[in-house]
């Protein structure tokens, strides 16, 4: 992410930060292209992208009750989108000879993500628009900006957005607990491999899985271990979900066990790059313990730190499925997701089109809060001269 | 952890080596306890739900931790599923319904993950060795491109694509979510294989294309068994965030094609006190990962690790 994000600008001074798009392979090839090969290239390109349109343009013409063809889904369209794109790579080496082979590269997955992104934007778009209840029989009716005036007046997702605030300022404790598991990692300890494996296994597990194993089972208020663990420490009716704040506290807890190992590793192999002459150098100086730990470690570490943080909100901010099925919200939305208030947006009342504007907004917040915090990161981590 | 071999081992009873004996235990003490208290919090949930899977009514009622010591355990939660020692060779009609939905997983997740891998690579090589220019896009802005997907949450792609699958008639069919899902594991695979390639000096493919290789055949034959190890920590990782995915599965599938989390979470909603099934349902759904994090765990670090220290 990050390092996309700098790419974007490719710095003129520091000759490191290029070096993640590697040496440019420089090879001078002479193609000698029979012109016919082109023409069938150029050809074969036109006329599948032909089909496409004149596809697209007849299924338009029936979905919009002009003519019968009698197709019920849109699949054609599909396979003709697909015949195109194949077309498209073979008559680029067709047409271009040893730069179309270059290009096939790159291509394949620029189509495939262009293809299942860039168009169900739009399309989403579109819906957001719209009024579009999948339930009611009058379908799909644009309603231009109500469901953004409906959005204004929701308590509930205002109430979500902020809820997700305090989730990623959750993320600090994540941090803080993190780099402390990657710093006890990095001593020299016996059965390493063994803590290892056992602080990287909440991340192999299932968030829903997770939700039944903890949430619901071990925080039961009667059987579960942790209740009969918080009675014996004099809490008389230990309740997990019945107060909002804790509720909220133990949706973060929940959350942080699955990922806490996630920026455990990315701490621990920023530790492990750090050349041990550094530690030693400082340990000389007379800098020892907690403050080589606050004046040399960490400071080296603050690249890597932001990096692993930028990650870890990013997918703090697609938290929904330990919602969903442990609390679905409760009590009272206090532990509502942005994701998973629209979730039940759709599944209880269908409502695809008010949905849809409510994901969209959400983007909007996402990339303005990302770029804020990217560009305030890469100040922090420039250096100093 | 703090001075070993520093000093010459020759006063090693010296008042100032005695105190720092006495400081190497506490640290150690306290390092290994915080060690231990961790690895209790990240393996209790696990040994709790397998525990409780061999459990009846009563265990779980009076909090029985320890199996045979606390409790007598039985099959009662796996005879649910059909897969206890007694069931496993008849007809069950619960194992036939984890049967699929586990095999859809399987599917799934295995075939969008290679999927990921084999376009992500491509990408990912093509990028870190050949300029681009496609209208003003340059090779940073197409990275760009692809990893700014990172950061698109599920949320927003999910309703249209509700309504596209139904136009297109791939709602609740395995090649709608295997689509899906490869769209999602895209940029990280991305992010991962473009650090392997970076690392990958160029005079290979240069001499390789000396001897007269295309790119393709150099591609193939010289580059693909160096990057392999880093190839299978992006399989690694796609699997374990596809196989858990529920989101996505839970708004496009219906009966056909759900996958093991929709199940889980499914028999969640209607729990009465049926602790037991819903223990022996999570561990047969995590144990394949669980076993998988294990054996790979080196390969899962190296990928995490890789787009760290970029």
């Amino acid at each position: 992410m990050r390092a996309g994000g700098r790419d974007a600008h490719p710095p003129l001074s520091t000759g490191i930060r290029l070096s993640t798009t590697g040496d440019l392979l420089h090879v001078v090839t002479a193609d000698d292209l029979p012109p016919g090969r082109i023409a069938f290239g150029r050809g074969l390109m036109w006329g599948t992208g032909l089909l496409l349109c004149l596809a697209a343009a007849l299924q338009t013409a029936q979905a919009m009750g002009v003519i019968d063809l009698g197709l019920e889904t849109w699949r054609p369209t599909l396979y003709a989108f697909i015949t195109w794109a194949i077309a498209l790579c073979w008559g680029q080496v067709l047409t271009r000879g040893e730069q179309g082979k270059r290009a096939l590269f790159v291509l394949p997955a620029v189509l495939f993500v262009v293809a299942l992104t860039v168009f169900p934007l739009l399309f989403g778009l579109l819906i957001a628009l719209s009024d579009w209840n999948l339930s009611s029989p009058t379908g799909r009716q644009f309603n231009g900006l109500d469901n953004i005036r409906q959005m204004w007046t929701d308590p509930f997702y205002w109430n979500a957005l902020g809820n997700m605030g305090w989730y990623c300022l959750a993320i600090v404790v994540e941090y803080a607990i993190a780099f402390g598991l990657a710093l006890l990692l990095n001593a020299e300890i016996r059965a390493r491999k063994f803590f290892r494996v056992a602080f990287l296994l909440p991340l192999m597990l299932s968030p829903v899985a997770v939700s039944w194993m903890i949430g619901k089972s071990m925080l039961e208020p009667r059987f579960g271990p942790l209740a009969r663990l918080g009675r014996a420490l004099g809490w008389d009716t230990p309740s997990f979900f019945g107060d909002p704040l804790v509720a909220k506290l133990t949706i973060m807890a929940m959350d942080a066990w699955t990922y806490i190992p996630f920026m455990m590793i990315m701490l621990l192999a920023g530790l492990q790059a750090i050349p041990k002459e550094v530690q030693e150098a400082a340990r000389v100086d007379g800098a020892s313990g907690w403050r080589g730990f606050w004046e040399v470690t960490f400071p080296l570490m603050l690249p890597v730190s932001l990096t692993a943080i930028l990650i870890r909100i990013i997918f703090k901010l697609k938290l929904a499925d330990i919602v969903i099925s442990v609390t679905s919200g409760g009590p009272g939305g206090a532990t509502d997701t942005v994701t998973s208030f629209i979730f039940r947006e759709y599944r209880d009342r269908s409502n695809v089109g008010y949905g849809t504007l409510l994901a969209m907004v959400y983007l909007v917040v996402i990339v303005i809060a990302m770029t804020i915090l990217m560009k305030i990161a890469d100040r922090f981590t420039r250096p100093r001269t | 952890m703090t001075l070993q071999t520093a000093e010459a081992p020759i006063f090693r009873d010296s008042e100032t080596d005695l105190r720092h004996r006495a400081q190497w235990w506490t640290g150690s003490l306290a390092v290994y306890s915080a060690l231990i208290l961790w690895a209790l919090i990240c393996l209790f949930p696990i040994y709790w739900t397998i525990t409780t899977s061999f459990k009846m009514a009563p265990n779980v009622m009076q909090g029985h931790l320890v199996p045979f010591v606390d409790y007598q355990p039985s099959w009662l939660g796996w005879r649910s599923l059909g897969m206890s020692p007694d069931t496993i060779g008849t007809e069950s009609s619960p194992r036939a319904e984890f049967m699929k939905r586990f095999m859809n997983s399987l599917i799934v997740s295995v075939t969008a993950s290679t999927l990921a891998v084999i376009l992500g690579s491509l990408a990912a090589y093509g990028l870190s060795r050949f300029s681009y220019r496609w209208a003003w896009m340059r090779n940073p802005d197409i990275s760009f491109f692809f990893l700014s997907q990172l950061i698109l949450p599920p949320v927003v792609l999910a309703l249209p694509f509700l309504v596209l699958y139904k136009a297109l008639g791939l709602l609740d069919t395995r090649i709608g979510l295997i689509l899906l899902y490869t769209l999602m594991v895209l940029p990280i695979v991305i992010w991962i294989m473009r650090d392997q390639f970076a690392g990958i000096p160029t005079e290979l493919e240069e001499a390789a294309l000396v001897d007269g290789l295309t790119i393709w055949g150099a591609f193939a034959t010289i580059i693909l068994p160096i990057a392999l190890p880093g190839m299978v920590a992006a399989f690694i990782l796609s699997l374990v965030l596809t196989w858990n995915e529920y989101f996505f599965a839970a708004l496009l599938t219906s009966t056909h094609a759900n996958t093991l989390p929709v199940m889980v979470a499914s028999q969640t909603g209607s729990q009465g006190i049926n602790w037991w099934a819903m223990a022996a349902l999570s561990t047969a759904a995590i144990l394949p990962l669980v076993v998988i994090g294990i054996i790979l765990e080196r390969f899962i670090i190296k990928g995490m690790a890789a787009g760290a220290l970029k």
